[in-house]
Protein backbone atom coordinates (compact mmCIF):
# COMPACT_ATOMS: atom_id res chain seq x y z
CA UNK A 1 0.00 0.00 0.00
CA UNK A 2 2.81 2.40 0.97
CA UNK A 3 4.58 1.46 -2.25
CA UNK A 4 1.44 2.21 -4.25
CA UNK A 5 1.04 5.64 -2.65
CA UNK A 6 4.68 6.50 -3.32
CA UNK A 7 4.42 5.32 -6.94
CA UNK A 8 1.29 7.43 -7.52
CA UNK A 9 2.95 10.50 -6.00
CA UNK A 10 6.12 9.96 -8.02
CA UNK A 11 4.09 9.41 -11.18
CA UNK A 12 2.19 12.65 -10.61
CA UNK A 13 5.45 14.49 -9.93
CA UNK A 14 7.02 13.07 -13.09
CA UNK A 15 3.96 13.99 -15.14
CA UNK A 16 3.83 17.56 -13.82
CA UNK A 17 7.51 18.14 -14.65
CA UNK A 18 7.42 16.46 -18.07
CA UNK A 19 4.06 17.77 -19.32
CA UNK A 20 3.81 21.04 -17.42
CA UNK A 21 7.18 22.23 -18.66
CA UNK A 22 8.52 23.06 -15.18
CA UNK A 23 12.11 24.22 -15.35
CA UNK A 24 14.29 21.30 -14.25
CA UNK A 25 16.49 23.78 -12.35
CA UNK A 26 13.50 24.44 -10.12
CA UNK A 27 12.06 20.94 -9.89
CA UNK A 28 13.74 17.95 -11.53
CA UNK A 29 11.61 14.90 -12.34
CA UNK A 30 12.09 11.77 -10.19
CA UNK A 31 13.81 10.00 -13.09
CA UNK A 32 16.28 12.90 -13.39
CA UNK A 33 16.97 12.69 -9.64
CA UNK A 34 17.69 8.96 -9.97
CA UNK A 35 19.89 9.68 -12.97
CA UNK A 36 21.85 12.25 -10.95
CA UNK A 37 22.14 9.78 -8.08
CA UNK A 38 23.68 7.26 -10.46
CA UNK A 39 26.00 9.55 -12.43
CA UNK A 40 27.22 11.41 -9.31
CA UNK A 41 27.52 8.27 -7.22
CA UNK A 42 31.27 8.66 -6.78
CA UNK A 43 30.69 12.21 -5.57
CA UNK A 44 27.82 11.38 -3.22
CA UNK A 45 28.96 8.05 -1.71
CA UNK A 46 31.75 9.55 0.43
CA UNK A 47 29.37 12.31 1.55
CA UNK A 48 26.81 9.69 2.58
CA UNK A 49 29.48 7.85 4.57
CA UNK A 50 30.59 11.05 6.33
CA UNK A 51 27.06 12.11 7.28
CA UNK A 52 26.11 8.59 8.38
CA UNK A 53 29.14 8.51 10.67
CA UNK A 54 28.28 11.93 12.15
CA UNK A 55 24.70 10.89 12.73
CA UNK A 56 25.58 7.52 14.27
CA UNK A 57 28.08 9.08 16.68
CA UNK A 58 25.68 11.91 17.50
CA UNK A 59 22.85 9.44 18.17
CA UNK A 60 25.11 7.37 20.40
CA UNK A 61 26.04 10.48 22.38
CA UNK A 62 22.36 11.54 22.52
CA UNK A 63 21.26 8.14 23.82
CA UNK A 64 23.99 8.11 26.47
CA UNK A 65 23.21 11.68 27.57
CA UNK A 66 19.43 11.22 27.29
CA UNK A 67 19.50 8.00 29.30
CA UNK A 68 21.67 9.60 31.97
CA UNK A 69 19.40 12.64 32.22
CA UNK A 70 16.19 10.62 32.17
CA UNK A 71 17.39 8.35 34.96
CA UNK A 72 18.85 11.21 37.02
CA UNK A 73 15.61 13.19 36.76
CA UNK A 74 13.63 10.12 37.78
CA UNK A 75 15.78 9.09 40.72
CA UNK A 76 16.57 12.49 42.21
CA UNK A 77 13.95 15.21 42.75
CA UNK A 78 16.77 17.72 43.13
CA UNK A 79 18.19 16.76 39.73
CA UNK A 80 14.70 16.93 38.26
CA UNK A 81 14.12 20.47 39.53
CA UNK A 82 17.56 21.59 38.39
CA UNK A 83 17.61 19.93 34.97
CA UNK A 84 14.08 20.03 33.63
CA UNK A 85 14.02 23.72 32.62
CA UNK A 86 17.41 23.34 30.92
CA UNK A 87 16.42 20.17 29.11
CA UNK A 88 13.19 21.68 27.81
CA UNK A 89 14.78 25.05 27.10
CA UNK A 90 17.52 23.42 25.06
CA UNK A 91 14.88 22.48 22.48
CA UNK A 92 13.84 26.09 22.02
CA UNK A 93 17.34 26.98 20.83
CA UNK A 94 17.18 27.38 17.02
CA UNK A 95 19.75 25.00 15.58
CA UNK A 96 20.59 27.18 12.53
CA UNK A 97 21.47 30.01 14.93
CA UNK A 98 23.74 28.13 17.28
CA UNK A 99 25.28 25.86 14.62
CA UNK A 100 27.75 28.56 13.43
CA UNK A 101 28.67 29.31 17.06
CA UNK A 102 29.36 25.67 17.78
CA UNK A 103 31.50 25.43 14.66
CA UNK A 104 33.32 28.61 15.69
CA UNK A 105 34.21 27.06 19.05
CA UNK A 106 34.81 23.44 18.06
CA UNK A 107 36.25 23.95 14.60
CA UNK A 108 35.46 22.28 11.29
CA UNK A 109 36.00 18.68 12.39
CA UNK A 110 33.66 15.95 13.53
CA UNK A 111 33.03 17.35 17.04
CA UNK A 112 30.54 20.14 16.20
CA UNK A 113 28.48 17.78 14.00
CA UNK A 114 28.28 15.15 16.71
CA UNK A 115 27.38 17.79 19.28
CA UNK A 116 24.61 19.30 17.17
CA UNK A 117 23.12 15.90 16.30
CA UNK A 118 23.20 15.04 19.99
CA UNK A 119 21.56 18.36 20.89
CA UNK A 120 18.69 17.69 18.50
CA UNK A 121 18.32 14.06 19.60
CA UNK A 122 18.84 13.79 23.35
CA UNK A 123 15.52 15.40 24.24
CA UNK A 124 13.10 12.74 22.92
CA UNK A 125 15.31 10.05 24.47
CA UNK A 126 15.47 11.73 27.90
CA UNK A 127 11.78 12.66 28.11
CA UNK A 128 10.40 9.37 26.83
CA UNK A 129 12.67 7.41 29.15
CA UNK A 130 11.73 9.63 32.09
CA UNK A 131 8.02 9.19 31.44
CA UNK A 132 8.47 5.47 30.93
CA UNK A 133 10.29 5.10 34.26
CA UNK A 134 7.42 6.81 36.07
CA UNK A 135 4.75 4.72 34.33
CA UNK A 136 5.82 1.39 35.83
CA UNK A 137 2.91 -0.74 37.04
CA UNK A 138 1.85 0.59 40.49
CA UNK A 139 0.95 -2.93 41.63
CA UNK A 140 4.41 -4.23 40.79
CA UNK A 141 5.85 -1.19 42.53
CA UNK A 142 3.85 -2.02 45.69
CA UNK A 143 4.96 -5.60 45.46
CA UNK A 144 8.64 -4.69 45.30
CA UNK A 145 8.26 -2.28 48.21
CA UNK A 146 6.60 -5.01 50.28
CA UNK A 147 9.63 -7.18 49.50
CA UNK A 148 11.92 -4.43 50.83
CA UNK A 149 13.53 -3.92 47.42
CA UNK A 150 16.19 -1.20 47.37
CA UNK A 151 15.88 1.87 45.13
CA UNK A 152 18.46 0.35 42.80
CA UNK A 153 16.64 -3.00 42.65
CA UNK A 154 13.36 -1.27 41.83
CA UNK A 155 15.09 0.64 39.05
CA UNK A 156 16.86 -2.40 37.62
CA UNK A 157 14.13 -5.04 38.03
CA UNK A 158 11.01 -2.97 37.38
CA UNK A 159 11.41 0.57 36.12
CA UNK A 160 14.11 0.22 33.47
CA UNK A 161 12.62 -2.84 31.74
CA UNK A 162 9.15 -1.34 31.82
CA UNK A 163 10.48 1.96 30.38
CA UNK A 164 12.19 0.18 27.48
CA UNK A 165 9.33 0.46 24.95
CA UNK A 166 8.94 4.15 25.75
CA UNK A 167 12.71 4.66 25.48
CA UNK A 168 12.63 3.01 22.05
CA UNK A 169 9.92 5.44 20.97
CA UNK A 170 12.29 8.24 21.99
CA UNK A 171 15.17 6.68 20.09
CA UNK A 172 13.07 6.21 16.94
CA UNK A 173 12.05 9.88 17.04
CA UNK A 174 15.70 10.81 17.59
CA UNK A 175 16.78 8.65 14.64
CA UNK A 176 14.26 10.36 12.38
CA UNK A 177 15.36 13.92 13.23
CA UNK A 178 19.09 13.28 13.64
CA UNK A 179 19.96 14.15 10.04
CA UNK A 180 18.62 17.69 10.55
CA UNK A 181 21.32 18.36 13.14
CA UNK A 182 24.01 16.96 10.88
CA UNK A 183 22.91 19.02 7.86
CA UNK A 184 22.81 22.31 9.79
CA UNK A 185 26.22 21.57 11.27
CA UNK A 186 27.65 20.88 7.81
CA UNK A 187 26.09 24.05 6.43
CA UNK A 188 27.87 26.05 9.10
CA UNK A 189 31.29 24.86 8.12
CA UNK A 190 32.25 21.69 6.36
CA UNK A 191 33.93 20.43 3.22
CA UNK A 192 32.15 17.09 3.12
CA UNK A 193 28.91 15.35 3.97
CA UNK A 194 25.46 15.36 2.37
CA UNK A 195 24.63 18.80 3.80
CA UNK A 196 27.76 20.15 2.16
CA UNK A 197 26.85 18.33 -1.07
CA UNK A 198 23.45 20.03 -0.95
CA UNK A 199 25.06 23.47 -0.65
CA UNK A 200 27.52 22.97 -3.49
CA UNK A 201 24.89 21.41 -5.76
CA UNK A 202 22.63 24.41 -5.15
CA UNK A 203 25.51 26.74 -5.87
CA UNK A 204 26.20 24.96 -9.16
CA UNK A 205 22.49 24.97 -10.06
CA UNK A 206 22.73 21.16 -10.11
CA UNK A 207 19.23 20.82 -8.73
CA UNK A 208 18.92 17.15 -9.61
CA UNK A 209 22.05 16.38 -7.57
CA UNK A 210 20.67 18.41 -4.63
CA UNK A 211 17.52 16.32 -4.78
CA UNK A 212 19.64 13.18 -4.98
CA UNK A 213 21.47 14.23 -1.79
CA UNK A 214 18.12 14.92 -0.13
CA UNK A 215 16.92 11.49 -1.20
CA UNK A 216 19.96 9.96 0.52
CA UNK A 217 19.20 11.91 3.73
CA UNK A 218 15.65 10.64 3.51
CA UNK A 219 16.85 7.05 3.14
CA UNK A 220 19.37 7.49 5.95
CA UNK A 221 16.63 8.62 8.35
CA UNK A 222 14.40 5.71 7.33
CA UNK A 223 17.28 3.25 7.68
CA UNK A 224 18.17 4.47 11.18
CA UNK A 225 14.53 4.39 12.23
CA UNK A 226 14.24 0.84 10.90
CA UNK A 227 17.36 -0.20 12.80
CA UNK A 228 15.86 1.00 16.08
CA UNK A 229 12.54 -0.65 15.26
CA UNK A 230 14.43 -3.94 14.79
CA UNK A 231 16.29 -3.46 18.07
CA UNK A 232 12.98 -2.74 19.77
CA UNK A 233 11.48 -5.96 18.50
CA UNK A 234 14.54 -7.82 19.71
CA UNK A 235 14.82 -6.26 23.17
CA UNK A 236 11.25 -5.22 24.00
CA UNK A 237 9.43 -8.02 22.20
CA UNK A 238 7.12 -8.58 25.16
CA UNK A 239 5.06 -5.43 24.60
CA UNK A 240 1.54 -5.76 23.22
CA UNK A 241 2.61 -3.26 20.53
CA UNK A 242 5.20 -5.56 18.98
CA UNK A 243 2.94 -8.61 18.97
CA UNK A 244 0.00 -6.98 17.20
CA UNK A 245 0.06 -6.98 13.42
CA UNK A 246 0.55 -3.69 11.62
CA UNK A 247 4.18 -2.90 12.25
CA UNK A 248 5.98 0.22 11.09
CA UNK B 1 7.07 9.88 42.85
CA UNK B 2 9.42 11.12 45.51
CA UNK B 3 12.20 8.81 46.49
CA UNK B 4 12.05 7.49 49.97
CA UNK B 5 14.48 5.12 51.53
CA UNK B 6 12.99 3.15 54.35
CA UNK B 7 15.17 1.18 56.68
CA UNK B 8 13.46 -2.21 56.73
CA UNK B 9 12.42 -3.59 60.09
CA UNK B 10 12.78 -0.37 62.10
CA UNK B 11 9.10 -0.16 62.97
CA UNK B 12 7.96 -2.71 65.57
CA UNK B 13 5.99 -4.94 63.22
CA UNK B 14 6.37 -8.38 64.72
CA UNK B 15 4.15 -10.52 66.85
CA UNK B 16 5.71 -13.84 65.82
CA UNK B 17 3.40 -14.58 62.93
CA UNK B 18 0.24 -12.97 64.26
CA UNK B 19 -1.35 -9.68 63.23
CA UNK B 20 -2.79 -7.06 65.54
CA UNK B 21 -4.43 -3.93 64.14
CA UNK B 22 -5.93 -1.59 66.74
CA UNK B 23 -8.00 1.48 65.93
CA UNK B 24 -6.22 2.12 62.63
CA UNK B 25 -7.20 5.34 60.89
CA UNK B 26 -6.01 6.51 57.49
CA UNK B 27 -6.97 9.45 55.34
CA UNK B 28 -5.83 10.55 51.90
CA UNK B 29 -6.28 14.30 51.95
CA UNK B 30 -9.94 14.99 52.69
CA UNK B 31 -10.84 11.37 51.91
CA UNK B 32 -11.10 9.18 54.99
CA UNK B 33 -10.41 5.55 54.07
CA UNK B 34 -10.24 3.85 57.46
CA UNK B 35 -12.12 5.10 60.53
CA UNK B 36 -10.72 3.04 63.35
CA UNK B 37 -10.32 -0.54 62.15
CA UNK B 38 -9.29 -3.26 64.59
CA UNK B 39 -8.61 -6.89 63.76
CA UNK B 40 -6.46 -9.78 64.87
CA UNK B 41 -5.04 -12.83 63.16
CA UNK B 42 -3.36 -15.57 65.17
CA UNK B 43 -0.37 -17.36 63.65
CA UNK B 44 -1.46 -19.71 60.83
CA UNK B 45 -4.95 -18.30 60.87
CA UNK B 46 -6.72 -17.28 57.66
CA UNK B 47 -8.64 -14.05 58.22
CA UNK B 48 -10.82 -12.71 55.44
CA UNK B 49 -11.58 -9.00 55.23
CA UNK B 50 -14.79 -8.52 53.28
CA UNK B 51 -16.70 -5.38 52.45
CA UNK B 52 -18.12 -3.33 49.59
CA UNK B 53 -15.85 -2.23 46.74
CA UNK B 54 -13.75 0.83 47.48
CA UNK B 55 -14.26 0.63 51.26
CA UNK B 56 -10.56 0.80 52.10
CA UNK B 57 -9.66 -2.89 52.15
CA UNK B 58 -6.52 -2.39 50.07
CA UNK B 59 -5.50 0.53 52.30
CA UNK B 60 -5.72 -1.82 55.29
CA UNK B 61 -3.43 -4.33 53.57
CA UNK B 62 -0.91 -1.58 52.79
CA UNK B 63 -0.76 -0.73 56.47
CA UNK B 64 -0.25 -4.37 57.43
CA UNK B 65 2.47 -4.76 54.77
CA UNK B 66 4.23 -1.69 56.13
CA UNK B 67 3.80 0.21 52.83
CA UNK B 68 2.27 3.13 54.70
CA UNK B 69 1.76 4.20 58.28
CA UNK B 70 -1.63 4.74 59.97
CA UNK B 71 -2.63 8.30 60.95
CA UNK B 72 -3.82 6.95 64.28
CA UNK B 73 -3.92 3.56 65.96
CA UNK B 74 -1.32 0.81 65.83
CA UNK B 75 -0.43 -1.94 63.39
CA UNK B 76 1.66 -4.89 64.46
CA UNK B 77 2.50 -7.54 61.91
CA UNK B 78 5.36 -9.82 60.97
CA UNK B 79 7.14 -9.33 57.63
CA UNK B 80 4.47 -9.77 54.98
CA UNK B 81 4.40 -10.72 51.32
CA UNK B 82 1.80 -8.87 49.26
CA UNK B 83 -0.12 -10.33 46.34
CA UNK B 84 -1.48 -7.20 44.66
CA UNK B 85 -4.94 -6.96 43.18
CA UNK B 86 -3.94 -7.24 39.54
CA UNK B 87 -1.29 -9.95 39.79
CA UNK B 88 1.60 -7.48 39.34
CA UNK B 89 3.50 -9.95 37.17
CA UNK B 90 6.31 -8.42 35.12
CA UNK B 91 5.40 -8.88 31.43
CA UNK B 92 9.02 -9.22 30.26
CA UNK B 93 9.84 -12.09 32.63
CA UNK B 94 9.01 -15.76 32.10
CA UNK B 95 6.60 -17.47 34.49
CA UNK B 96 9.61 -19.06 36.20
CA UNK B 97 11.44 -15.74 36.67
CA UNK B 98 8.26 -14.06 37.89
CA UNK B 99 7.78 -16.78 40.48
CA UNK B 100 11.43 -16.40 41.50
CA UNK B 101 11.25 -12.60 41.79
CA UNK B 102 10.86 -12.38 45.56
CA UNK B 103 13.94 -14.50 46.08
CA UNK B 104 15.90 -12.49 43.53
CA UNK B 105 15.05 -9.33 45.46
CA UNK B 106 16.20 -11.06 48.64
CA UNK B 107 19.59 -11.56 46.96
CA UNK B 108 19.37 -15.25 46.00
CA UNK B 109 21.35 -16.09 42.85
CA UNK B 110 19.33 -16.49 39.66
CA UNK B 111 19.95 -20.22 39.17
CA UNK B 112 19.16 -21.02 42.78
CA UNK B 113 15.99 -18.88 42.80
CA UNK B 114 14.81 -20.52 39.57
CA UNK B 115 15.47 -23.99 40.95
CA UNK B 116 13.50 -23.21 44.12
CA UNK B 117 10.59 -21.84 42.09
CA UNK B 118 10.62 -24.74 39.68
CA UNK B 119 10.19 -27.27 42.49
CA UNK B 120 6.62 -25.99 42.92
CA UNK B 121 5.66 -25.74 39.26
CA UNK B 122 4.12 -29.21 39.02
CA UNK B 123 2.09 -28.80 42.23
CA UNK B 124 0.88 -25.41 40.98
CA UNK B 125 -0.23 -26.83 37.64
CA UNK B 126 2.33 -24.73 35.81
CA UNK B 127 4.60 -27.46 34.44
CA UNK B 128 5.53 -26.86 30.81
CA UNK B 129 4.90 -23.10 31.12
CA UNK B 130 8.20 -22.20 32.77
CA UNK B 131 9.33 -20.09 29.82
CA UNK B 132 5.94 -18.56 28.97
CA UNK B 133 5.47 -14.86 29.46
CA UNK B 134 2.44 -13.69 31.50
CA UNK B 135 0.59 -12.61 28.33
CA UNK B 136 0.67 -16.23 27.16
CA UNK B 137 -0.86 -17.59 30.38
CA UNK B 138 -4.55 -17.94 31.30
CA UNK B 139 -5.97 -15.77 34.07
CA UNK B 140 -5.94 -18.66 36.53
CA UNK B 141 -2.34 -19.53 35.73
CA UNK B 142 -1.25 -15.93 36.18
CA UNK B 143 -2.80 -15.91 39.65
CA UNK B 144 -1.02 -19.16 40.49
CA UNK B 145 2.32 -17.70 39.40
CA UNK B 146 1.59 -14.58 41.48
CA UNK B 147 0.67 -16.71 44.48
CA UNK B 148 3.78 -18.86 44.11
CA UNK B 149 5.88 -15.70 44.01
CA UNK B 150 4.16 -14.52 47.21
CA UNK B 151 4.69 -17.87 48.89
CA UNK B 152 8.39 -18.03 47.91
CA UNK B 153 9.02 -14.68 49.57
CA UNK B 154 9.28 -16.83 52.69
CA UNK B 155 7.38 -14.37 54.87
CA UNK B 156 5.24 -15.63 57.77
CA UNK B 157 2.31 -13.46 56.64
CA UNK B 158 0.60 -13.44 53.24
CA UNK B 159 -1.53 -10.46 52.27
CA UNK B 160 -3.79 -11.40 49.35
CA UNK B 161 -5.65 -8.47 47.78
CA UNK B 162 -8.70 -9.81 45.93
CA UNK B 163 -6.61 -12.61 44.42
CA UNK B 164 -9.41 -13.95 42.21
CA UNK B 165 -11.38 -10.76 41.58
CA UNK B 166 -10.54 -10.63 37.89
CA UNK B 167 -11.36 -14.26 37.09
CA UNK B 168 -14.54 -15.72 35.61
CA UNK B 169 -16.84 -17.56 38.02
CA UNK B 170 -15.75 -21.07 37.00
CA UNK B 171 -12.02 -20.37 37.20
CA UNK B 172 -12.53 -18.53 40.47
CA UNK B 173 -14.26 -21.56 42.02
CA UNK B 174 -11.37 -23.79 40.87
CA UNK B 175 -8.80 -21.38 42.21
CA UNK B 176 -10.56 -21.11 45.58
CA UNK B 177 -10.44 -24.91 45.94
CA UNK B 178 -6.84 -24.86 44.84
CA UNK B 179 -5.85 -22.12 47.30
CA UNK B 180 -7.56 -23.98 50.17
CA UNK B 181 -5.46 -27.03 49.27
CA UNK B 182 -2.25 -25.03 48.93
CA UNK B 183 -2.77 -23.41 52.34
CA UNK B 184 -3.51 -26.82 53.88
CA UNK B 185 -0.12 -28.00 52.60
CA UNK B 186 1.79 -24.83 53.48
CA UNK B 187 0.01 -23.16 56.38
CA UNK B 188 0.65 -19.44 56.78
CA UNK B 189 -0.97 -16.51 58.46
CA UNK B 190 -3.16 -15.06 55.73
CA UNK B 191 -5.06 -11.82 55.37
CA UNK B 192 -7.44 -12.30 52.47
CA UNK B 193 -9.15 -9.19 51.18
CA UNK B 194 -12.24 -9.91 49.08
CA UNK B 195 -15.59 -8.47 48.13
CA UNK B 196 -16.90 -12.00 47.63
CA UNK B 197 -18.52 -13.13 50.89
CA UNK B 198 -18.78 -16.71 49.70
CA UNK B 199 -15.05 -16.79 49.03
CA UNK B 200 -14.47 -15.56 52.57
CA UNK B 201 -16.66 -18.32 54.03
CA UNK B 202 -14.98 -21.01 51.94
CA UNK B 203 -11.41 -20.06 52.80
CA UNK B 204 -11.23 -18.23 56.13
CA UNK B 205 -11.17 -19.14 59.82
CA UNK B 206 -12.63 -15.74 60.60
CA UNK B 207 -14.33 -13.02 58.59
CA UNK B 208 -14.04 -9.33 59.36
CA UNK B 209 -16.87 -7.40 57.72
CA UNK B 210 -16.24 -3.75 56.89
CA UNK B 211 -18.69 -0.91 56.32
CA UNK B 212 -18.64 1.31 53.20
CA UNK B 213 -16.00 4.06 53.28
CA UNK B 214 -14.77 5.23 55.72
CA UNK B 215 -14.30 1.64 56.78
CA UNK B 216 -15.04 0.41 60.26
CA UNK B 217 -15.62 -3.14 61.43
CA UNK B 218 -19.33 -3.91 61.48
CA UNK B 219 -19.01 -7.56 62.55
CA UNK B 220 -16.55 -10.38 63.00
CA UNK B 221 -17.80 -13.87 62.16
CA UNK B 222 -16.04 -17.07 63.17
CA UNK B 223 -16.12 -19.86 60.61
CA UNK B 224 -15.82 -23.03 62.72
CA UNK B 225 -16.44 -25.33 59.75
CA UNK B 226 -14.37 -28.38 58.77
CA UNK B 227 -12.38 -28.35 55.53
CA UNK B 228 -12.74 -28.97 52.66
CA UNK B 229 -15.85 -26.82 52.41
CA UNK B 230 -18.31 -26.71 49.56
CA UNK B 231 -20.43 -23.80 48.51
CA UNK B 232 -23.56 -25.95 48.79
CA UNK B 233 -22.95 -27.05 52.41
CA UNK B 234 -25.93 -25.79 54.45
CA UNK B 235 -23.57 -24.32 57.07
CA UNK B 236 -21.61 -22.44 54.35
CA UNK B 237 -24.82 -21.13 52.80
CA UNK B 238 -26.19 -20.05 56.21
CA UNK B 239 -22.99 -18.20 57.11
CA UNK B 240 -22.83 -16.54 53.71
CA UNK B 241 -26.41 -15.30 54.07
CA UNK B 242 -25.67 -13.99 57.55
CA UNK B 243 -22.65 -12.09 56.32
CA UNK B 244 -24.65 -10.63 53.43
CA UNK B 245 -27.33 -9.56 55.90
CA UNK B 246 -24.78 -7.82 58.10
CA UNK B 247 -23.38 -6.00 55.08
CA UNK B 248 -26.91 -4.87 54.27
CA UNK B 249 -27.25 -6.66 50.94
Amino acid sequence: MAVLIILVLLGAWEAVVRLGGVDELLLPAPTQVLEALWTDRDLLAPDLAVTTWEVVLGLAAAIAAGAGLGIAMHVSPAARRALRPLVIGSQAVPVPVIAPLVVLVLGFGLAPKVLLVALVCFFPVAINLYDGLRDADPDARKLLRSLDATRWQTLRMLELPSALPSAFTGMKIAAAVAVIGAVFAEWSGSSEGLGHALLTANGQLATARAFAATLLLFLLAIGLYGAFALLERRFAGWTPRSTTPGGP
Amino acid sequence: METEVEAPGVEPRDVSGGVEVAGAEKSFGPLKALAGVSLRAAPREVVAVAGPSGCGKSTLLELVCGLSQPDAGTVQAPPAALMPQRDGLLPWLSALDNAALAQRVAGVARAEARRAAHEHFAAFGLEGFERSRPAELSGGMRQRVAFLRTLLAGRPLLCLDEPFGALDALTRAQMQRWLAGALAREPRTVLLVTHDVEEAVLLADRIVLLSPRPARVVATLDVPLPRPRHRTDPAVVALRERAMEVLGA
